[in-house]
């Protein structure tokens, strides 16, 4: 057989971040093939559930006409649980059901597919159920990969790796260290079947609305939370745990996962359905401190894969596009200027710079840390925030003002107002 | 205007004629009471005729006949012309063979020829008592759905049919019926295939199919070592031992043991089963056992519901338990 | 030499299930294969291209997107394929299927003489196992069937000695060229396809052939071509069982098997 032709690029995964970089270069004209190592785009992918929808229209204006997107997302509901109580802040918004939309949940097997092939359409070769196992590095210069499949080296100008948090392609590469565990958190997902009607009257949704939730309390004071979000016909339910917390209180997801399904406050909306499908996936945690050098001599890295993630808005995917997208036009300038060299392709990090993407990265560096240096916020806030609010609503012939006295002498018993303060101080500093 | 004909192939290997002839001999004699016809043996292969007789004693009215030395042993084409040329001389209504891998290879092999219809692997056979066609009903996609399937007009209306399913009709040395005696018109050269020798299955001893008593262990029964409290039950009840596929894919016991969809079909008066969930494609191979018990320590097990005597319960408490009893009142 | 194996795609048949209500077969998002057994009839082809030289075709009929399948057996090796799909040609049962696929060799072969054709043992959509020896009637040529390895070939005296696999021992077979095979399980381990061979098959363009491309009966194709008729389907029956739960009403191991061993003596079992 003929030895494989040399690429323009070649990208590795075929999730948000390789998609778009490979849709950028394609479109250019340059010669891409992207490596995917699950049987086809998506099917090894998952995530909780929204895909905030902004970067991706700007790719393809109104993806929502030909994207598999399950319900448009108007309300955010944030649910602090302890024991049988659990208080509700939500924002609601029909504006967010009309084009462009803010976000749409999504099933990762088919939105990645849909993705994937915009790109073919664009050009790019898709190769699936290939792994890539090193980058081919030449005098420091990566000049291509070699694949698990028999006579699988290809070469090209350049590489931009998009393999998603596990990042072993960079870490053999020696680009980063193995990631600490406080570095990467693990996601647990189960996708949860129910009638339609079912589902929407269960949320008060009519057509193609849908809401997500945020739900904190569950996590046993371990740094990360529990999310819902509603699909056509399905409800994705999971959570987000630091690994370094799980490891050390020696919780196992699975049982963790079980005891969230069955919280009262929690059954009651999966309730009557069915498991069709149980999932786990790493995830960044730390942001901005973990981010490892992105341009090197004829590599980019993007998406999970450059541990750019946003913890407190839930952002991942939609970062991804954007830095796969900003990857690809990098690469495609590179081609223009004939340099492929760090410095050739360093305009990827000057628009990442200059983007939300590291400018909200940079804001919240230090949130991870805040989160897990303060287990309280998983876990006693909920409850004090339920003790009191469900103490003041009691009718039971107390004054009120002097319930409120008391409730809020029973807040201070566990923690102190100044130590409340102090949290919030903290946290307003962080992200400020 | 010549009665509708049921016609059943009677399988022979090497000139023993397998029982599955006999189940669908029962089973023809039954339709061709409903259409009101008559039941043919179909019996083909070399130094055969002899063994004619032996259809009337299970129901048929007449036995085609084709003795001939190309035929000694089965190959598909010769056997496939053989028979393609009587049966498009004498048109019978329905044609059935076994679902066994010679009748499987046969019928597809004479349905294009006869332009019949065919359904293979069929479970359940009746004459629809309006329209008087042959409803033939099987499982599909790997026994997750059944499916009942007609045939209008083309004839015979073929199937093949499941061994093991249907019970051997009581046999009957005062029937007698006719012998028709039929040739066949391709010689050795215009054969394809010849045989080159036949390799036996070495200590092929195990023969589930025609078990009487089987003790099935699955999954739950863990590893080979365990599998010794199935033995000895089998052991002292005279069984054969049988087993779910993850068994026979973990290697523990040979696929001859092995009962169900992809294994064997069995029908024995007795069947224990423990630790086997009941996956739909392990009943269909053993839901004709006429007594069942079942023992799984999940009270929600599938196959619990399709037992006779459930147990919940641990199968290393129950099957030595029983074992005792059986030895002790056998007083060894 | 030239062989063409006859590649099914079908359903992934652990996930199909039956709408409980409807009656009626879901198949909406059951992924597609190739059918399994058809993989080990290309596996076959593709060790007799390797040991005598040979052009290995495909022979797929479906709807358009079962290219995926043609592709595939190009990335392990095989040279070329066709599809075959066309209106006429939906609802086919295993006769009328072995019909249009036999006269579709027919017209392969006016290129090129086909000496070998392989099939899998059977689909594992519909599990009939037909398609094989009806696809050789239609031929007239030499069948084996349950093939679970081709023992020799020999190109100038055109035959193959071949292993088949029966319940009681193997038989092994020589058949004169052109012959067809199906093809157990058993036979191989399929291989796992080279990167350019796989870029190749992703870039491959998959002839498709319509009822007007090949010469065909149209009354012989789909649904007028096909005298069986599915009345209905349903899911499988549960035994219909009064079952004893023992162990509602004892819990002593002891006490249990004394019940059961009544039972089985009742049945005769202990004599
Ligand atoms: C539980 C959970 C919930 C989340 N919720 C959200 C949310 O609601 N909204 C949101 O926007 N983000 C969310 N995220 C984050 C989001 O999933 C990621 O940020 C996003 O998927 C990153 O995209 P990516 O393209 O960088 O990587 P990935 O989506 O991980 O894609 C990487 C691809 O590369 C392939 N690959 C990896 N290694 C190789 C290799 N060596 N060779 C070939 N192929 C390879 C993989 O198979 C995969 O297809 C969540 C994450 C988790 C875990
Ligand atoms: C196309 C196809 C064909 C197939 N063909 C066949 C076939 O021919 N035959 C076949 O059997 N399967 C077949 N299968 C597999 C079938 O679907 C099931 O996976 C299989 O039957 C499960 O075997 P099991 O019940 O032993 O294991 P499991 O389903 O794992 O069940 C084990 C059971 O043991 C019980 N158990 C565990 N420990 C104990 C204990 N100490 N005491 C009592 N109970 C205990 C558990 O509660 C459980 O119910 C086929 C599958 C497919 C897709
Ligand atoms: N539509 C089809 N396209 C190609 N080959 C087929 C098709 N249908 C059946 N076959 C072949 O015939 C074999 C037996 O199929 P079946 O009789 O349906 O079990 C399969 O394993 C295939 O090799």
């Amino acid at each position: 057989m003929a030895a494989i032709e040399k690429y323009d690029l070649i990208v590795v995964g075929a999730g948000p971040a390789g998609s778009a970089a490979a849709l950028v270069a394609a479109r250019a004209g340059l010669k891409v093939i992207i490596f995917e190592r699950g049987e086809f785009p998506g099917s090894k992918n998952m995530f909780g559930g929204v895909l905030f929808g902004h970067e991706i229209n700007e790719l393809i204006p109104n993806y929502w006409e030909t994207a598999p997107v399950e319900r448009a997302l108007i309300e955010e509901r944030y649910f602090l649980v302890s024991g049988n109580s659990a208080t509700t802040i939500a924002m609601r918004t029909k504006d967010f059901a009309e084009p462009p939309y803010n976000g749409f949940s999504v099933l990762r097997a088919r939105f990645d597919k849909w993705f994937a092939d915009q790109a073919v359409e664009a050009g790019a070769l898709l190769v699936c159920e290939t792994l890539v196992e090193s980058l081919i590095m030449d005098h420091g210069k990566c000049v291509g990969v070699k694949t698990g499949r028999a006579d699988g080296d290809v070469y090209a100008d350049c590489v931009i790796v998009a393999e998603g948090a596990n990042s072993l392609l960079t870490r053999d590469a020696g680009i980063h260290a193995e990631w600490k565990t406080n570095e990467v958190g693990v996601g647990v997902k189960e996708l949860i079947k129910m009638p339609k009607d079912v589902l929407e009257n269960r949320f008060n949704l009519t057509g193609q609305e849908g809401v997500s939730m945020r739900i904190l309390g569950l996590t046993k004071g371990m740094t990360g939370g529990v999310f819902l979000y509603t699909n056509k016909e399905t409800v994705s339910l999971g959570f987000v745990a630091m690994i370094e917390d799980l490891a050390a209180r020696g919780f196992k997801p699975n049982d963790l996962m079980e005891e969230i399904k069955s919280n009262p406050m929690i059954a009651p909306f999966i309730e009557g359905g069915s498991t069709v499908e149980y999932t786990a996936h790493m995830v960044p945690e730390q942001g901005y401190k973990s981010v490892p050098r992105l341009v090197h001599d004829g590599l980019l890295i993007a998406g999970d894969a450059a541990m750019i993630s946003n913890l407190l808005t839930g952002e991942g995917a939609n970062l991804a596009v954007t830095t796969g997208r900003l990857a690809g036009e990098a690469v495609v300038a590179a081609k223009a200027a004939g340099d492929y060299s760090a410095l050739g392709l360093y305009s990827y990090q000057n628009a990442l710079d200059a983007s939300y993407v590291m400018k909200d990265l940079k804001q919240f560096k230090g949130f991870a840390g805040y989160l897990h240096g303060n287990p309280d916020l998983m876990d006693l806030y909920p409850q004090l925030a339920n003790e009191f609010l469900k103490g003041l609503l009691t009718a039971d012939g107390t004054p009120r003002g002097a319930k409120a006295k008391a409730l809020l002498a029973e807040v201070k018993k566990k923690k102190s107002l100044f130590g409340i303060a102090k949290d919030l101080w903290r946290g307003w500093r962080v992200i400020k | 205007m010549s009665k509708p004909a049921v016609w059943i192939l009677i399988e022979q290997n090497d000139g023993v004629i397998a029982d599955v002839s006999w189940e669908l001999m029962g089973k023809g004699r039954e339709l061709a009471d409903d259409l009101g016809g008559e039941v043919a043996g179909i019996l083909v292969g070399h130094n055969v005729k002899d063994q004619a007789k032996e259809a009337y004693y299970y129901g048929a009215d007449k036995v085609y006949v084709i003795d001939d030395p190309t035929l000694e042993y089965y190959r598909t084409q010769a056997y496939a012309h053989a028979i393609a040329d009587i049966a498009k001389k004498h048109k019978p209504e329905v044609f059935l063979m076994a679902a066994t891998s010679l009748g499987r290879d046969l019928s597809g092999a004479i349905a294009t020829p006869l332009g019949a219809g065919l359904t293979a692997d069929c479970t359940v056979l009746e004459i629809d008592p309006e329209t008087k066609l042959l409803h033939q009903t099987r499982p599909a996609f790997g026994g997750n759905i059944m499916a009942t399937i007609y045939c209008q007009t083309a004839r015979p209306q073929m199937a093949s049919v499941r061994p093991r399913l249907l019970p051997i009709p009581e046999r009957d040395e005062t029937r007698t019926g006719t012998i028709i005696e039929e040739t066949t018109s391709l010689t050795e050269a215009d054969i394809k295939t010849r045989r080159v020798e036949f390799i036996p299955d070495e200590g092929a001893t195990v023969n589930i199919e025609d078990a009487e008593c089987v003790i099935a262990g699955g999954r739950g029964v863990g590893n080979a070592e365990n599998l010794k409290v199935i033995e000895e039950l089998a052991a002292v009840l005279g069984g054969t031992v049988g087993c779910s596929r993850p068994l026979v894919d973990a290697g523990i016991l040979p696929h001859a043991h092995q009962v169900g969809m992809s294994g064997h079909t069995i029908r024995p008066k007795l069947y224990i089963g423990a630790g086997i969930s009941g996956a739909i494609h392990h009943v269909v191979g053993m839901e004709g056992a006429d007594l069942t018990i079942v023992i799984n320590k999940d009270p929600d097990a599938a196959l619990l519901k399709v037992a006779d005597y459930g147990v919940v319960g641990n199968l290393f408490d129950i099957i030595p338990a029983i074992t005792k009893e059986i030895k002790s009142r056998k007083g060894v | 030499m030239r062989l063409v194996v006859c590649l099914k795609q079908v359903p992934d048949a652990s996930e199909v299930k039956i709408d409980p209500i409807k009656g009626t077969m879901v198949r909406a998002g059951v992924p597609s294969i190739a059918n399994p057994y058809d993989m080990h009839a290309l596996e076959e082809a593709l060790r007799l291209k390797d040991k005598y030289g040979a052009r290995v075709s495909i022979l797929t009929m479906g709807p358009p997107q079962a290219t995926d399948v043609i592709k595939r057996a190009v990335s392990l090796g095989a040279d070329d394929g066709v599809l075959l799909s066309d209106r006429a040609f939906a609802g086919s049962d295993t006769l009328a299927t072995s019909y249009i696929l036999a006269q579709a060799i027919r017209k392969m072969g006016e290129e090129e003489p086909v000496d070998v054709v392989l099939c899998g043992k059977m689909a594992i959509d519909g599990d009939t196992a037909q398609v094989g020896p009806g696809i050789g009637s239609r031929l007239d040529c030499a069948v084996t069937t349950y093939v679970v390895g081709v023992r020799s070939l020999d190109k100038d005296k055109k035959t193959l000695v071949v292993e088949r696999r029966l319940e009681r021992g193997v038989e092994v077979v020589e058949a004169d060229m052109p012959v067809l095979l199906t093809v157990n399980k058993e036979a191989n381990e399929i291989r796992y396809a080279a990167l350019p061979a796989l870029i190749e098959s992703i870039k491959y363009e998959v002839p498709v052939w319509t009822a007007g491309d090949v010469q065909l009966d149209l009354a012989q194709c789909g649904l007028k071509g096909s005298p069986t008729q599915v009345k209905k389907i349903f899911p499988p029956p549960q035994k219909d069982i009064e079952t004893v739960m023992v162990t509602d009403t004892i819990s002593d191991p002891a006490q249990i098997a004394k019940l059961l061993v009544d039972k089985i003596e009742e049945a005769g079992m202990l004599a």
